[in-house]
C-alpha cells in the first residue's frame, strides 16, 4: 500500500496537483490479497501525504486458470476450482493475481 | 511495506556478515542497487495546475514494478557471475535452515556456495549456517514480513567477490507476501513439512503455485505427526501441476540425494571465462 501511496503522490506532483482524492486500485481474485489488510495499511500510510484525504476505491478483478490436462481456460474465483470441462486439477493461473492502480484522481 | 499485510511500518533493514565489512551495518545502497524513485517515467506530460476542478489520470501500473525491475537486475547480476539461484520459502520451523546446510555440505568440493539468509531479527539462522563454513551475509528485515529484490542486492554487495557456483536465498518464514516478491531467483523452493497440516498447499495456493520445486521435510517425523502423505501430494498437485516434488529429512539424509542431484543437474554449466 505504501508503494500505491508513493506513486499516486508522485503521479499528482508530475501534474501539479496538491492532491488526490481518489485511488483506483484493481485487486485480482487469485492475488490472495484481502482487501481489508489493504484498507487497514491504507489508513495507516497516506498521513501527510497528497493522499490524506482522498478515497479508496477496490475494485475485484476476475481470474482465469488454464488447464494442463485438457487445455481449457475458464473463469475462476479461486484457486481451488477444478477444471469445468475434465475435472482436473492444478490448473495454472493466467488472470487474476494482478494489484494495479488502475487511476487517480487530483486536483 | 507490502501490499498484503501492511508489515515494514518501522525502520530499515540491516545486514551483516561476511567478515570483511562489518563496521557499517547501514550501509547505502551503490552500483545496481538503486534505493527509490530514480527510474520513474511519466507517460503522462506535465500540466499546468487548474487550481480548481479535479482530473482523473489513467494509470495502470503495477504495485510490483519497481521490484520487478530490480528482480531482472539481479537475474543479469548473477547471469554475469555465473551464479544459480535458489528462493527458498516456508513457514517458520519447516526446516529451511536444516535442508539448506545439509544441501551445502553434500555439493562441498563440487559446488561452491553461498547463502542470503533473511530473518526480521537475530542471526541464529547464519550462524548455523557460518558453524558449516557456508559465506552468509544475514538481512535482518526489521519489520518487513518478505525479502524484496533491493534487500537481496544489498547483500550481494557484501558478499562481493567470493567466488560461487550457487547462492541460496533463504526467505523469511511466511508463507503469504514473499510468493509476491521476485528476487531474482533461477528456482522457487517452497518446503512443506510433515509437521505441518496436509492442507498447507490449500491454504495458501499463490506460494505453492509459484513454485518450481516442493519439499516434504522431516519425512523422519511423519508417523509420530499423523502425516497423510497422499493426502499431502494431492494438495500440491491441485493448486500446482508443475512443481518437481521431493520427500526428505535434511537431518537423516533420506531423500537428499534426489533433491541434491535435482539442484546440481539444474544448475547450468558453467561458462568458459576468458
Amino acid at each position: 500500500m505504501a508503494e500505491a501511496v508513493r506513486l499516486a503522490a508522485e503521479t499528482a506532483r508530475a501534474h501539479g496537483a496538491a492532491r488526490v482524492v481518489r485511488l483506483h486500485l484493481c485487486v485480482g481474485v487469485l492475488s490472495g490479497v484481502v482487501p481489508a489488510a489493504l484498507r487497514f495499511a491504507w489508513d495507516a500510510v497516506r498521513r501527510d501525504t497528497p493522499l490524506a484525504d482522498a478515497a479508496l476505491e477496490i475494485e475485484s478483478t476476475p481470474g482465469a486458470r488454464w488447464c494442463p490436462a485438457c487445455a481449457a481456460e475458464f473463469d475462476c474465483q479461486d484457486w481451488l476450482q477444478p477444471c469445468p470441462r475434465c475435472r482436473g486439477p492444478g490448473a495454472e493461473a493466467r488472470r487474476g493475481r494482478e494489484l494495479r492502480i488502475a487511476a487517480v484522481e487530483i486536483e | 511495506m507490502c501490499k498484503e499485510c501492511g508489515c515494514g511500518m518501522g525502520g530499515e533493514a540491516t545486514f551483516s556478515g561476511p567478515a570483511h565489512d562489518h563496521e557499517h551495518d547501514h550501509e547505502h545502497s551503490h552500483g545496481h542497487a538503486h534505493g527509490h524513485g530514480q527510474h520513474h517515467h511519466h507517460h503522462h506530460a506535465p500540466a499546468p495546475a487548474h487550481g480548481h476542478g479535479t482530473r482523473s489520470l489513467e494509470l495502470n501500473r503495477s504495485l510490483l514494478e519497481q521490484n520487478d525491475r530490480l528482480a531482472e537486475q539481479n537475474r543479469g547480476w548473477f547471469r554475469a557471475r555465473g551464479l544459480f539461484v535458489l528462493n527458498v520459502l516456508s513457514s517458520p520451523g519447516s526446516g529451511k535452515t536444516t535442508l539448506i546446510r545439509e544441501t551445502c555440505a553434500r555439493l562441498a568440493g563440487q559446488v561452491r556456495a553461498g547463502v542470503i539468509v533473511g530473518d526480521l531479527a537475530t542471526d541464529n539462522d547464519a550462524a548455523r549456517l557460518r558453524d558449516a563454513g557456508v559465506p552468509v551475509v544475514q538481512i535482518n528485515t526489521g519489520t518487513v514480513c518478505h525479502l524484496e529484490a533491493a534487500m537481496v542486492a544489498r547483500a550481494l554487495e557484501r558478499l562481493g567477490d567470493a567466488p560461487l557456483d550457487l547462492l541460496i536465498i533463504e526467505n523469511v518464514g511466511n508463507l503469504v507476501c514473499p510468493a509476491d516478491f521476485d528476487l531474482g531467483e533461477h528456482l522457487r523452493v517452497v518446503l512443506l513439512a510433515t509437521t505441518e497440516g496436509e492442507d498447507k498447499p490449500l491454504k495458501y495456493p499463490p506460494m505453492f503455485h509459484s513454485a518450481d520445486a516442493a519439499v516434504i521435510t522431516k519425512t523422519d517425523l511423519a508417523a509420530a505427526a499423523g502425516f497423510d502423505r497422499g493426502q499431502a501430494l494431492a494438495n500440491l498437485r491441485r493448486i500446482s501441476h508443475h512443481a518437481r516434488i521431493f520427500e526428505l529429512s535434511a537431518r537423516t539424509g533420506e531423500g537428499m540425494a534426489a533433491w541434491v542431484e535435482f539442484v546440481r543437474q539444474r544448475r547450468p554449466a558453467p561458462r568458459p571465462r576468458g
